[in-house]
Order: C-alpha cells, then structure tokens, then sequence
C-alpha cells in the first residue's frame, strides 16, 4: 500500500513537471516559462541595466569599442573594417536576435515550423516558396559570395550574430523564444540574403497584373486606361516636367499575335495571393540645395513609409573605422547604414513603385509538371521539392516546377481555379543574380557625387529613388534599379508563356534610368509618384502615388530660405492636397440638406487631417462611400482578385468629367446623375457618422485606430502600442494610416558641423520587457526629434554614454 | 525545526541549481530533502510548497519591482490577468510551489516504504 502510494505521488509530481515543461497549444511551458530564474522574468530588465561589457573573441582581428549612449544607441569604434561588421552583427542580435530570425523564417516560408499548424500560415509558407523567394536568396548569396571584398564582410557580420548566439543561455533568450517554445538558429549570409528579399518582395513585389486581367475581361482597353492611369495631371514628376531625354537605348518590339492572343484574351483568374505586400508601401524624400536654405549648406530629408511594427525595422547606430564614419538608420539582418549620413554626404531612399514582376500562362504537358509547351516542343521543367515543416503534424511535401521564366505560383495544388494542365509563372526581377549589399558598403564611404554614382551602379532590385546631397554642394536623385524594357502594355496582365516572342527583351541602360543633379529650382523631391512626365521613352507601368508629391513640391517651391526645422514641419505635415481639390467639388454637388453641420464642417476645413481633426473623418466617410457607390456595380461583375481604382484616379476623373458615365449604377434602370451620386454618399456617411459621433466624437485618431503592433500582431497584443494619437492620411506628407506610417525621420544639415535629426516609432530594444522598447513612440507622435550625436573617440567620458562595451581577441 | 530546515535547504539548493540546470531541478532537490530530513508526509509537502513559493515568489517580485513592472503587466494582459502584476507573481510562486510540494512528499513517501 505504501509502496503503491509512494509510486502513485512520484509518477504524478513527473507528470506535473513534464506537462509544465510542454507547450499546450498557444500556452508556453508553464514552469519552463514562469521560473524567475530561466523563465520570462529574466527578460524584465532592471531601469539601471548595466551596459558595460568586456568581451573577447577569436575572430576579431583588431580592437573595438562601442559606446552605448542614454537613447541605447551603440557608436561602433574600430581598428579594422571586418570588425566593425563584426560588432553590428553582435549588437543587432544582441538588441534584436527573435525579428532577424522572425524575418527570415518568414521570407524562407519556414513560419509554420515554429507557429504550428494553422492553414493560413501554411499557405503563407507555400506561397513564399513557390514565389521563389529561397530560389531569390540563393541566387544572391552566390553573387554576394563571389565579390572577395564584400563576402569578408557579410562573413565578419554573420560571426558577429553567431558569436551572440552561441553566448547565448536558456534564461538570456528572447521572450518570444519562450512563449513559441523554440530556439533560434545559427546565422549566416543566406539569412543576410533573405531578409533582403523580403525587403525586395515588400518594396518591388506589388504588382496588379493578375488584377488588371481580371478587370479586363469586363472592361475595354480604354476603360482600363482610365481607370488605373498611368500619367497623371496633376503630379509632379521627380524629374522636372519637359526635361528632355535621350532616345531610348533598347526599342523592345511587341509581338505580333499581341492584339490577338494578350490584349483581345478576356479569360480570368481566381487565386488569392495571400503575402501581399503594403499598397501604400511608400516614402517621402527631399533635398535643398544650398542657394535655397538659410545657412547656404544642403539640407536632406527623408521618411520611408513602412507598415509599422514593434520591434520595429530599425535600429539606429554609428559606425567608424579608419575609412568610414557614418551614422544613421540599421536593418537588424544587414550589415551597413541604410539610411543615414558620413562626414561628406547624406543618403536616403524612396520607393520607385515600379512593377517588376509579371506572370505567364504555362501549360505542363501532364499533371507530373516535367514538360512544358514552350518555343514549339515539350520542354523540361526544374522540379523543386519544398518541405514545409509543420510544428506538431507531419511535413508538407510541395513540389514547385520552374520554367524558363521563373518558378510556377499557381498551378492545380495551389489555389481553387488553375485546373488541369494549366498553371502561372512569375517572372520577377528579386529572382536575378545580385549583390544589394555592395551598395551600401561603398555608399556609407562616399565622399562625393562620383563615389555615389559608383555606389549605385549595378543595383539591381528592389528599385529606389536614391537620394544625395553632398558638403561640396551638390544634390542629386537616381531613380536605381535593374529594369525591364517593355513594349507598350507589356505585363499589364497575365502573358502567354508558350513562347519566347513575350519575354522580356532586355534592360533599360542605366544610363538612361531618371536621375536629378543639381536642378535649376534648387530642390529634388520624391514622394513615390511616377518619376518622370509623359515624354520619358519607355513604358514604365507602377503603382505610383500623386497628391504627397504635389504638396511637397508646393512647400518647398514657396521656402527661398529653408531650415531644419522647417523641414521637419514638413515631414509633419498634415495637409491633404487631394481633399482640398475634392471637397469643393463635393459640395458643389451635394443636393440635401440633411446633417447641415457635417456640410458646414467640411467647407470650413483646412485640409490638415491633424490627429483632433472631425472633417477628416466626414471626408474620408463620405469618399468611403462615395467610391462604393461608383464602383460596387461595376466591380460585382469581376471576379477576384480585384483591385479599384484609387482614390486620387476617382476624384480625378469626376473633376474632368462630371458625366463620366462610371457614374451610373449599372444596375438600375434609370441613369443616376453625380449629384445623386454624392448626396447619396454623403447621406449614407452621415447616418454612420451619427452613430459613431457617440463613441469617439468623429476625432480622427479614433477613427483612425493608428496602432503599431508586435511583429506577431493580435497574438501579442500587449506587446505592442494601440490608440496612438496620431493624424494624417496615406496621402498627407505625414502618412501615419492605421498600421503604417513613417519608419524613420531623418533630417540631416550639410555645415561643416554636421547637425542631423532623427526618430522612429520604437525603441532600439527588441526586449519588451526593456523600458527602451517603446520609448520614441510618445515624440514620434507628436513630431519631435532627436538630435543625432556623431560621436567622436575622444567623447568616451561624455556623460551621455550609458556603457561601454570592449571587444578584443584575446 | 526540522520543518523549518528543510524548508530552507529546499529553497536554497534549488536557487543554486536553477542557476545552471533546467527550472525542474527544483524537483529533484525537493525530492532529495523529502527523502533525507525524517519528516511527516504532509509536512514534508509543506516544507517543499513554501520553500518554493517563497524561492520563485520574492525572486520574481525582486526582477518585478527592478523592471519597474513593465513586463509584468504586459504579460499579465497576455494571460488575461488585467495588468495585475503582483497576481503574476503570485502564480508563478504557486506554479513552482506546486511543483516543489510534491516532489518534496514523493521523497517522504518513499521514505517512508523503507522502515
């Protein structure tokens, strides 16, 4: 009996123990999780953390020091290059080791290996893989490798993470190793490669080519070109308007079954992609000459706009070695400063918006996928078999065959519609060969206009306006990238792929891509709107965006003497040139007077959609619902995916055409007039907006509902910041929307001094349990900067330094 | 006394090894007390549940008031808790100690097979 009770009590107490060492479902190992000393609590980081450090490693060919400052930046000094990589790569894991990874496991399709087995994270995997995201990192990791000079420093960058990683115990793990219940890899210039691509495929992986067919087949040609145009009236190119360029290089010359077999194919298409990248993935740039600023000295802005996220993408730092000295913004992932500034020069970077990826019709000669029709015979595919390992259930075989213009997305085992023998490729330009990184090695040494030039050249995706402005006075912008050359309304939509004849033809010179230097007026702006005016001699489709170009350019042509500051008003800037063109209209029309106040506020607005602003929300109901009015009866006879027209393209087009006959309601039999149209609307908003004045008072920011989440988003919901204070619209300077929104803030002054100013929405900690996670979230909101300390050696004792971290080899 | 010895040797020899074994080393050492030290059944269980309870419980509330209970409360809205911090604290001593009381008594029970 005893013996039977002391066995019962032993085999319950292992019980207990292994089911608190055991993830049950979204519940962490309990013990694991909760004991003080290996659990979460050793990730709730003492207020007086201490800082110092004194670390040794093989590896390491000099000396290097790092200064930790009161805002938790590191300033990098060291004897050596590769160790200065060395030490970014130990800093970025040290501060931000789970987002690295979290990133690549993303981009590599790995995500259902660690979440577990969800069907929605499992087509993500598949989707990433099948639109060759590996395939992509592979290709550039061999280019990386094959340059001696940059390999030693992706090298020196990856053992600085792993030397991190392997220091590295149980209870120093991040805290969402412990919730997910697994540990994190070694690194390595893959990884560097891969979180690239998935910058590349968040930048240039937008495209609505499988949109367009689908709207095609109800629209005609015209129709389309009306509804998603791609020059628009109003913009303001980055290259100045009527600025001549040069006959094209390359003339890519259109099929001749073209009008047949592409523009006349009305079939359409149902698969869902389901990683699709940010629409409003954009930024703003600006750089002042000097005979436009008060102090003579060129004045550099930039705030590329990202979905925001808590850690967030950035990280800031300061790196110096005997041939660099460069302060700015980092990618935990990547060696370098991405964006930022030396002692000679400023660079920063917008989107291009140019689609550089376009999808084929296929057809496999039988369900295996080893031949396909192509140039008149059967031709051998690739097959790649991808394992997509499920945490918790057996791995997911997929086999991916790729063809001569890329891998296969969509075939019969991947989406509901592509039966039989058919199936789409993906041509896409993240796919070719290239070495991204080697940029901003040389970039972050520049001195000058011809080291920028040589910095740039042979980038190759994903496409930027890539801004300078130099001591010496001068500023400039290419718009850089590899480009295809297309013939008129080539990959606009799903091409035949049984050919060559509708292949890319080959590459715009790089030469001939837009590019500023020094303009007469003094300013280059870039705002991701198509970078230059009708006359330039290629067809450059992309998902460009106008009205924050517009109303940059207006700003800055109306600043003789511009200042830091005033540019940091206008990074903060509110107004929304898009609404001050659409509201007169709008009323001008409206034909009740029903909710007169609603009317009254909006004619009394100034635009700014400032975070207590209340017209910015009846305005952005009453287009809301506007557009749904206009476009429902069209768009319930297209199948999905779908995409509507924009916003600026609706109010563009009823601003020349109040009869355009998109007005109607197809539906009904009689023909509804654009004032019944917008009174409509508007009586529509205003029933809503009744209701909703009694919750939150029509204030914007509560409209609005800016909130910057954990990477995990609603499963980690306390980890990140809701209902942040914030106002502005995708189209105001300032384009904080719901979850996205100015990454980073910087603005740098070229005085001999120089005095730069930076913020983004975070914290340099990646530890939710750090007070430096969140911290800049609160000066963000409201506008603030920091002014950025390019530390010089001899500041070691200043008292902003925080720790002092040594690294030595022996 | 016995009691209280045990007690004390539980939540220090469990402290030591949690600073280089697994959390559940905790289990082991409750274990070997409950085996050693010639105690009662229940007391041994109790010897085991407070040690713990009080290892796991002013450790957690020390790295708690240190973070400024920063963590804490958001860990605790993770687990629907509100942002009630010192409720934390509380399961995780509970946790522990459960863990701790039981291993404590199979050591006494065994024990006790032996006479």
């Amino acid at each position: 009996m005893r013996i039977l009770s002391a066995i019962f009590v032993i085999l319950l107490t292992a019980a207990l123990v292994f089911a608190l060492d055991t993830k049950w479902g979204s519940i962490p190992p309990l013990g694991k999780f909760l004991s003080p000393q290996q659990g979460f609590w050793q990730n709730a980081e003492p207020s007086d953390e201490d800082y110092n450090a004194s670390l040794k490693f093989s590896n390491l060919k000099g000396k290097g020091t790092v200064y930790i400052d009161e805002r938790l930046v590191p300033h990098i000094f060291a004897e050596q290059e590769e160790d200065a990589y060395f030490m970014q790569g130990y800093l970025h894991a040290k501060f931000r080791l789970w987002q690295m990874e979290f990133q690549t496991l993303f981009g590599s399709g790995r995500l259902s290996e660690k979440l577990g087995n969800d069907p929605r994270i499992i087509k993500n995997d598949r989707q990433m893989r099948r639109e060759g995201m590996v395939f992509a990192a592979e290709n550039a990791t061999k280019e990386m490798e094959r340059d001696p000079a940059s390999k030693a420093y992706y090298d020196a960058y990856t053992a600085g993470v792993n030397a991190y990683i392997t220091s590295l115990s149980e209870a120093e793990l991040p805290i969402e190793y412990k919730l997910l219940d697994y540990k994190p890899e070694a690194w390595s210039n893959f990884k560097v490669a891969l979180f690239l691509k998935v910058m590349s495929k968040d930048l240039a992986g937008y495209e609505r080519d499988l949109e367009f067919t689908n709207a095609k087949s109800v629209f005609s040609l015209s129709d389309m070109e009306q509804l998603y145009p791609q020059v628009s009236d109003s913009s303001m190119p980055i290259v100045p308007k009527g600025t001549a360029f040069a006959a094209p290089g390359i003339i890519p010359v259109k099929p001749a079954s073209a009008d047949s077999l592409y523009f006349g194919n009305d079939t359409t298409l149902n698969v869902i992609e389901t990683v699709k990248p940010e629409r409003t993935n954009g930024s703003n740039n600006w750089a002042v000459s000097g005979s436009r600023t008060a102090s003579g000295a060129p004045l550099l802005a930039n705030d590329p706009h990202l979905t925001l996220s808590l850690p967030s993408i950035w990280y800031e730092m300061q790196i110096t070695t005997p041939t660099m000295n460069v302060y700015g913004a980092t990618f935990p992932g990547s060696p370098s400063v991405i964006i930022g500034f030396n002692d000679h020069i400023a660079f920063g970077f917008t989107n291009a918006m140019r689609d550089v990826k376009d999808y084929y019709a296929i057809r496999f000669k039988d369900a295996s996928k080893k031949e396909y029709w192509y140039n008149g015979g059967w031709t051998p595919t690739r097959l790649k078999i991808e394992e997509v390992k499920i945490k918790g259930t057996p791995t997911l075989f997929d086999t991916v065959a790729y063809t001569v213009f890329g891998p296969v997305m969509y075939d019969e085992s991947f989406t509901n519609d592509v039966t039989g023998t058919k199936a789409i490729a993906v041509r896409w330009m993240a796919h070719e060969p290239s070495n991204e990184g080697a940029m901003w090695f040389k970039l972050d040494r520049a001195k000058n206009y011809n080291d920028y030039l040589a910095a740039i050249k042979g980038f190759v995706c994903p496409g930027q306006n890539m801004l300078f402005a130099s001591k010496s006075g001068d500023i400039a912008v290419w718009q850089q990238a590899r480009f295809p050359a297309r013939w008129q309304g080539q990959g606009s939509f799903i091409m035949p792929g049984e050919d060559s004849s509708y292949a890319w033809q080959g590459f715009i010179p790089e030469e001939e891509n837009p590019h500023v230097l020094n303009p007469a007026e003094g300013f280059i702006q870039s705002a991701n709107q198509r970078p230059v005016d009708a006359s330039y001699p290629y067809f450059i489709p992309g998902n460009y965006v106008v009205p924050r170009g517009v109303t940059i350019h207006q700003q800055l042509s109306a600043m003789p003497r511009a200042t830091p500051q005033m540019m940091m008003a206008l990074q903060n800037n509110y107004y929304n040139s898009q609404a001050a063109d659409a509201v007169p209209l709008l009323l001008k029309y409206l034909e009740t007077d029903t909710y007169p106040a609603y009317a009254k506020e909006l004619e009394d607005w100034d635009f700014r959609a400032t975070p207590e602003s209340r017209a910015a929300t009846i305005y952005q109901a009453w287009i809301d619902s506007l557009e749904a009015l206009i476009w429902n009866d069209e768009f319930s006879r297209i199948g999905k995916p779908q995409v509507r027209p924009d916003e600026e393209t609706l109010l563009e087009l009823l601003l020349r055409d109040s009869a355009s006959r998109f007005i109607d309601n197809i539906t009904t039999p009689v023909v509804e007039t654009l004032g019944e149209q917008v009174t409509k609307a508007f009586q529509s908003a205003a029933a809503d907006l009744a209701i909703e004045e009694q919750n939150n008072g029509l204030v914007w920011w509560k409209h609005k509902e800016p909130a910057i989440n954990h990477l995990l988003r609603e499963a980690l919901l306390p980890f990140g910041r809701q209902g942040i204070k914030a106002g502005g619209m995708g189209n105001t300077p300032n384009a904080i929307t719901k979850t996205h929104g100015p990454s980073w803030r910087m603005i740098v002054h070229l005085t001999a001094t120089t005095e730069a100013y930076g913020i983004y929405p975070g914290g340099q900690s990646g530890n939710p349990g750090s007070r430096f996670y969140q911290n800049f979230i609160d000066d963000w909101t409201v506008g603030k900067y920091y002014k950025l300390w390019l530390m010089k050696a001899s500041e070691a004792t200043d008292k902003r330094v925080l720790g002092t971290m040594t690294f030595s080899n022996s | 006394m016995r009691f209280l010895v045990s007690l004390l040797l539980i939540a220090l020899f469990s402290f030591i090894a949690g600073m280089y074994l697994p959390w559940w080393s905790l289990a082991i050492v409750a274990f070997l007390v409950g085996l050693l030290v010639p105690q009662s059944v229940g007391r041994s269980f109790l010897a085991g549940f407070l040690g713990i309870f009080l290892l796991w419980g002013v450790l957690a509330f020390l790295i708690d008031w240190k973070n400024e209970h920063l963590l804490s409360q958001k860990v605790a809205q993770l687990f629907k808790l509100g942002d009630a911090s010192f409720l934390l604290i509380l399961i995780t001593a509970f946790i522990g100690a459960l863990v701790g009381g039981l291993a404590a008594m199979s050591g006494a029970l065994l024990r006790r097979t032996r006479r």
